[in-house]
């Protein structure tokens, strides 16, 4: 685009981006503090995945862009055309024709290869911050890995509600270290994050946080030797391709208890449809 | 059918920003606004843009104000994102208040000080009338200005510093911190708190400078002085080795005053709470100075119990544009995460059956 970088951020803020990633990759899910920019879109609204898509992208990329698993969504529209605009790459649907895939709040059904990058728009990276609302107290307990007010609170749950009440955002903990939020995601894609052949990036720009997992690293949601880590989902076949392992979004289609199920992963429920 | 209402988001966010432009436009038969008149007739709208969005470019804020119809955050945002882009080509020297060409200086303390109280183009004790013949565009009376005296204006606070009543600023020595390349971190040193105030919302700081005057973090302020005025920037290109003056800017300075009952290791003495802002804009720089002196609680020894001294609970929501940004990304869609409560409620009332 006229007048802007490739990308839109300029090179030296890309440097920075891109040294924080490093580090990130180095300290697998610890958060990184970088010099989060302004950017032509809202905070909250994806401008720490598009930082860091911004950073790591080139001109031979194939790009996806994903809110709530579909392509169509108006932010996720809005965002690949910031994207087709500022560095003029090619976009895509499909998941396994992507080299990045930029997400809010789902991983693909697809499962990532080798040599794939998914970039993660994070709203809160600190994944304590419900317990405890000071960040200087937080950052203490990462340093001691000090994450027992977390297993008290899912302990609480248990022993209150008979199971974890957490339906999104569910806590991990990466490589046996550091307690992780894995964004706004399901519980029911957590299972995917481990040992992912992919490098998952995580950018939250308003909170100025960067971390990262590296391929095949080991992510674990946290839970109970006799409460193991359960993900939900709709007990309903796909009402549009039939397809019974996927995360269901569930429509309301009139005013009489009327509904239906269908994949929220807009690519995956056209790539089943068409393969039976 | 409702899921296929969800397609044709790219359509659809055409239309809308088509439609927005139109009616941005309002009725065609009334004359369009000017970024000009904005820029000399809207000047507080102008000045609060350029101190929240952090560019002083009255010009360009005034555009924004008008992009923005009005919407005086959405337009700092405008100013924010546009800074972001604009390369570094040095830093100015420090700025000298003290130099100030100033057009309005008064101080609540002193009944009269060197160089005099200056009232200037104020609204205090207007009379808050609708003035219905401004519906006429009526030419504007003559302002009779006294003579300027062009003496010196020095500051109250340092006039009360020579006899050490008033704690001294400390050294200058370090190069400050900047809050738009480095993320704030804790503790956070007075250099850098300063700048998220000077950058934060005028309603919060109002708000929380307001809430220690009615006991939540007490600092018994008193309005030492307050000036507003054209200040020189001056930057030292390397290769020149002296400075050179590259324009003006308007500022709005406030000096509170507060009583200090003295701690183990300070003697009573008054503290320093301080407000500058882009502009004319003495409520925002009052409220920053009531708001910068109760966070400087933990190093006066003072007990952190309200909200305004607390720097982590101020410093990361005094801004603006992250704080609507995130608050009205709510309006983005959440379904999967609904979905995902929605099973778990529903699983959690089976298992209580």
């Amino acid at each position: 685009m006229k007048g802007y970088n490739f990308a839109y951020l300029d090179e030296q803020t890309k440097r920075m981006i891109r040294r924080a990633l490093l580090k990130a990759v180095a300290i697998p899910g610890h958060q990184i503090p970088f010099g989060s920019r302004e950017m032509p879109l809202p905070y909250g609204w994806g401008t720490g995945g598009i930082q860091v898509t911004a950073a790591v992208i080139g001109a031979d990329d194939t790009l996806k862009i994903i809110d709530q698993g579909a392509d169509d969504t108006t932010n996720a529209v809005s965002i690949r055309h910031f994207f087709a605009r500022t560095a003029g790459v090619a976009t895509t649907t499909r998941t396994k024709d992507a080299t990045i895939i930029q997400t809010r709040h789902r991983i693909p059904e697809t499962p990532l290869r080798d040599g794939q990058i998914i970039v993660y728009q994070v709203p809160q990276p600190e994944p304590l911050w419900r317990l405890e609302p000071s960040r200087v107290e937080t950052k203490r307990m990462h340093a001691l890995a000090d994450y027992g007010l977390m297993h008290v609170k899912l302990y609480e749950d248990i022993s209150r509600l008979g199971q974890i009440s957490i339906s999104y955002d569910y806590p991990v903990l990466v490589n046996g270290r550091y307690l992780m939020s894995p964004s706004p995601i399901p519980a029911f894609d957590n299972p995917k994050m481990n040992r992912s052949p992919a490098l998952q990036l995580f950018g939250a720009g308003r909170e100025k946080r960067i971390y990262a997992i590296p391929p095949w690293t080991e992510v674990r949601s946290l839970d109970f030797d006799d409460h193991p880590f359960r993900p939900i989902n709709a007990s309903y076949a796909c009402g549009i391709c039939g397809a019974e392992n996927s995360y269901k979004d569930e429509v309301i289609t009139d005013d009489q208890g009327g509904r239906m199920f269908v994949c929220s992963d807009t690519d995956y429920c056209e790539r089943h449809r068409h393969d039976g | 059918m409702a899921y296929v209402a969800v397609k044709g988001g790219e359509r659809a966010i055409r239309g809308a920003h088509a439609w927005l432009a139109e009616e941005r436009r309002g009725d065609p038969g009334v004359p369009s606004v000017d970024v000009a008149q904005i820029r000399e007739q809207l000047g507080r709208a102008v000045d609060r843009v350029m101190a929240e969005g952090s560019l002083y470019d009255p010009d360009l804020a005034a555009l924004a104000i008008k992009q923005a119809q009005g919407d005086l955050i959405e337009a700092a945002f405008l100013l924010r994102a546009f800074r972001t882009t604009l390369p570094r080509f040095g830093y100015s020297k420090p700025i000298d208040t003290g130099a100030m060409r100033a057009a309005r200086r008064v101080s609540a303390i002193f009944k009269d000080i060197p160089g005099g109280q200056l009232l200037g183009p104020t609204y205090d004790y207007t009379h808050r009338l609708l003035d219905f013949e401004l519906f006429d565009n009526p030419p504007p009376p003559d302002a009779v200005r006294a003579a300027p005296d062009n003496g010196p204006l020095p500051r109250v606070s340092d006039i009360l510093g020579a006899e050490g009543l008033l704690e001294s600023d400390g050294p200058a020595d370090a190069e400050p911190g900047d809050l738009t390349r480095e993320p704030l971190r804790f503790p956070a040193a007075r250099d850098v708190r300063l700048q998220a105030l000077a950058r934060g919302d005028e309603g919060f700081l109002l708000a929380m400078g307001y809430s220690t005057q009615r006991g939540y973090g007490g600092s018994h302020p008193f309005a030492g002085e307050i000036r507003m005025g054209e200040v020189s920037i001056e930057i030292e290109p390397p290769e020149l080795g002296f400075a050179i003056d590259i324009g003006d800017v308007t500022l709005t300075e406030c000096q509170m005053v507060n009583q200090f009952k003295g701690s183990k290791t300070l003697p009573p003495q008054f503290t320093r709470g301080y407000g500058l802002v882009f502009g004319f804009s003495e409520r925002k720089a009052m409220s920053m100075a009531l708001v910068d002196r109760a966070l400087r609680a933990p190093e006066l020894g003072e007990d952190v119990t309200a909200p305004a001294q607390n720097a982590e609970f101020v410093l990361y929501h005094s801004d603006n544009i992250e704080a609507s940004g995130f608050v009205e990304h709510l309006k983005l869609p959440h379904y999967v995460d609904f979905q995902s409560e929605l099973q778990n409620v529903r699983r959690m009332r089976e298992a209580a059956k």
